[in-house]
């Protein structure tokens, strides 16, 4: 689904990945962690197709193609999805039309009419109840004066809205109490198939006991550096972030 | 012959129109004396540096046309709030159009300057307000009431409430090629009464008019008004409006103006206090195009204590357009405990696009709340990234995150219509449709 070999990106004239490989098939869960500042968003961005960043060596396909010369939105019609580590406040636009306008303008990028209204409300409805979010929540403006946890948790119900092939979940879990955690991991749990696939960037293990993964990645001063199994993970929560740094 | 000339000595030919026993007649002279010694103001005035009116003054206009040029009705419903009730005072060309208005003297009057002006029953009322708090040292506004004739005469009775809003509309028809148009309102509301009241100026088809527009606005004790300026011209129509508003003690006056389309557009308002304890609101969305030019140029001015201002004003500016706005608050000494509140912000969308912004606060008294603050940014990246990467396409997202910016204004508008209208026009200016109503 998602190729990524020898990958090198920069921004502002500044280079922060700097050799990254990833191979995600469908139905996988991909766990990447490493340090503050190791590149993790970034190549979260680059996926999702970010402009301010350039790609400077290496190269990334999405089920075959090529995605350097590709826009973020045609990335989202073909089922790229990036939940934000800090998504934006939109005043005087509801959650619920924001959702409406998204999915209708993949929609229509597909060729197809925009979803009956109707059908648009059960699943709004459904999705919803899935996260614990009340209709209340759905009618005020996008992101505006929402938490921490109701920022991540909102995301998630974008994703599930949008029901996309490649999800990146950016630090889903800062903010989030455990609680929380666990509603917005029950419902990724509940999103995940085996046509689809998920990559889960996280600092802590703690998240992973919820989204088990089936693969771990460490990146470390913008290189894959390690890749395993849902163990390593484990062996990073116990040494610690030195015990990679000291290696390379 | 220049045009000033023209203006200098048609005056003789229109004058002769009326009875020159009224009142107003000397006033227009006095007026006009004025303009013939002023001219056109320049860039030289400090008033005027960013914004000229070469274009519009270099060149010939007619002036009073005499007859009504009749429009149907369903080629202009849709500039009027045709989903409520209202009162209507509509012009075209300069001319009163009894077809199109729904006008009343029931409990209070919305009816014509020109009957106002002639009528002895009204005399008292506009002896006592007319021409008393604009400013008759400015030439435009001097060269407006040197041609006073005709406009929106309302009076609100004390402890009245206007139950239907008011909707002011003047239409030019582009019968004449090219016209200047000067229309006069008089807004008296007496005390305790309230009044919400929608102006709208409005070109049928592209043609050059300018509208050299004064409306005087009194608020008696404890009385209420809600202004809406709607402001959507066509590229090739001009307006100068010169809105004065005197408070008394107690009164609130709100005036949100949205200024959506025209060639130069200047709104010159004025607030004075009158007494204690008043609020006033001056907010504005301007969203620009083109050559689009549009100036805002406001004074509030605190002469008495405990009184409150809050100006709010975001302007978003594509391609060639200009903005400008400045924003005067005066504070006598004797204004102690006075709040005042100026924010201007903005969005220069594309290389070209200008903005000039500038608050300019005289505070003389040493007890009060003063605070102003401008921006002038860019879309923010990011944001737009967010947008993008849900699959809104790049044009939809700018859009969207120009209405964000710009939403909280809508805030105070207390008339759901006009939210509605205000809105659909913003999506229509900003070229796009999101697939619901924002």
């Amino acid at each position: 689904m998602l190729k990524i070999k020898n990958l090198s990106a920069k921004v502002d004239g500044k280079t922060i990945l700097k050799g990254i490989n990833l191979e995600v098939k469908p139905g996988e869960v991909h766990a990447i962690m490493g340090p503050n500042g190791s590149g993790k968003s970034t190549l979260a961005s680059v996926i999702a197709g970010h402009e301010d960043y350039e790609v400077i060596k290496g190269s990334m396909s999405y089920q075959g193609e090529d995605l350097s010369e590709m826009d973020p939105e045609s990335r989202s019609h073909k089922g790229i999805f990036l939940s934000f580590q800090y998504p934006v406040e939109i005043p005087g636009v509801s959650v619920t039309n924001f959702v409406k306008t998204a999915i209708n303008a993949s929609r229509k990028a597909q060729g197809f009419d925009d979803m009956p209204a109707n059908e648009m409300l059960k699943k709004i409805r459904e999705k919803a109840d899935l996260f614990d979010i009340d209709s209340r929540f759905l009618s005020r403006s996008l992101n505006e004066g929402f938490s921490g946890g109701e920022k991540k948790r909102n995301e998630i119900f974008q994703m599930a809205m949008i029901e996309p092939k490649l999800a990146v979940l950016d630090e889903t879990d800062s903010g989030l109490d455990i609680d929380a955690l666990k509603v917005v991991a029950n419902g990724v749990n509940k999103f995940r198939n085996k046509d689809n696939a998920i990559i889960v960037i996280t600092h802590y293990q703690r998240l992973l006991e919820y989204i088990v993964p089936d693969f771990v990645h460490v990146i470390f001063e913008g290189k894959t550096v390690k890749s395993g199994s849902k163990e390593l993970a484990m062996d990073l929560e116990s040494k610690g972030y030195d015990w990679i740094k000291e290696k390379n | 012959m220049k045009f000033q000339e023209k203006l200098l000595y048609s005056h003789i030919a229109f004058e002769e129109l009326f009875d020159v026993s009224n009142p107003i007649h000397e006033k227009r002279l006095k007026a006009l004396k004025v303009f013939e010694k002023k001219g056109f103001p320049s860039r030289k005035d400090e008033a005027w540096k960013y914004t000229s009116l070469n274009s519009l003054i270099n060149r010939d206009y007619a002036l009073f046309p005499k007859k009504e040029t009749p429009i149907e009705l369903k080629k202009v419903k849709k500039f009027f709030l045709y989903e409520i009730d209202t009162y209507k005072i509509i012009f075209i060309d300069g001319v009163y159009s009894p077809f199109l208005s729904d006008t009343t003297h029931d409990g209070l009057d919305v009816c014509l300057m020109s009957a106002a002006l002639s009528k002895f029953k009204y005399r008292k009322i506009i002896e006592r307000y007319f021409g008393n708090i604009s400013d008759n040292k400015d030439s435009l506004t001097a060269l407006n009431t040197s041609y006073t004739r005709e406009g929106a005469y309302i009076y609100v009775p004390k402890n009245v409430v206007a139950e239907k809003p008011i909707e002011i509309i003047h239409f030019s028809t582009g019968k004449e090629q090219a016209i200047w148009l000067h229309p006069r309102n008089l807004i008296v509301l007496d005390t305790n009464s309230q009044a919400q009241i929608i102006e709208r100026h409005q070109s049928l088809k592209s043609h050059e008019v300018v509208t050299n527009s004064v409306t005087e606005i009194f608020t008696n004790k404890d009385a209420l008004l809600d202004y809406y300026k709607i402001q959507n011209d066509l590229t090739s129509s001009s307006l100068i409006d010169n809105t004065y508003i005197s408070q008394e003690k107690n009164s609130t006056a709100s005036v949100h103006t949205f200024s959506l389309g025209g060639k130069i557009v200047r709104n010159n308002l004025n607030f004075f206090h009158m007494g204690e304890r008043i609020n006033s609101t001056l907010k504005g969305i301007t969203i620009l195009d083109g050559d689009q030019h549009v100036d805002h140029y406001t004074l509030v001015k605190h002469s008495q204590p405990n009184c409150e201002s809050f100006q709010e004003y975001k302007g978003i500016f594509s391609e060639k357009s200009k903005g400008v706005f400045n924003g005067k608050i005066f504070v006598e000494s004797i204004a102690q405990k006075t709040n005042a509140f100026q924010q201007s912000n903005n969005l220069l969308l594309d290389d070209l696009a200008t903005v000039n912004t500038k608050p300019q606060l005289e505070i003389f008294a040493d007890d009060v709340k003063c605070s102003h603050g401008c921006t002038i940014g860019q879309l923010d990246n990011d944001a737009l990234f967010y947008l993008r990467s849900r699959g809104v396409p790049k044009k939809e997202a700018k859009a969207l995150l120009t209405y964000a910016f710009a939403n909280n204004i809508l805030d105070g508008v207390q008339l759901p219509i006009i939210k509605k209208r205000i809105k659909s026009l913003i999506s229509k200016k900003l070229g796009v449709n999101l697939g619901f109503d924002l």
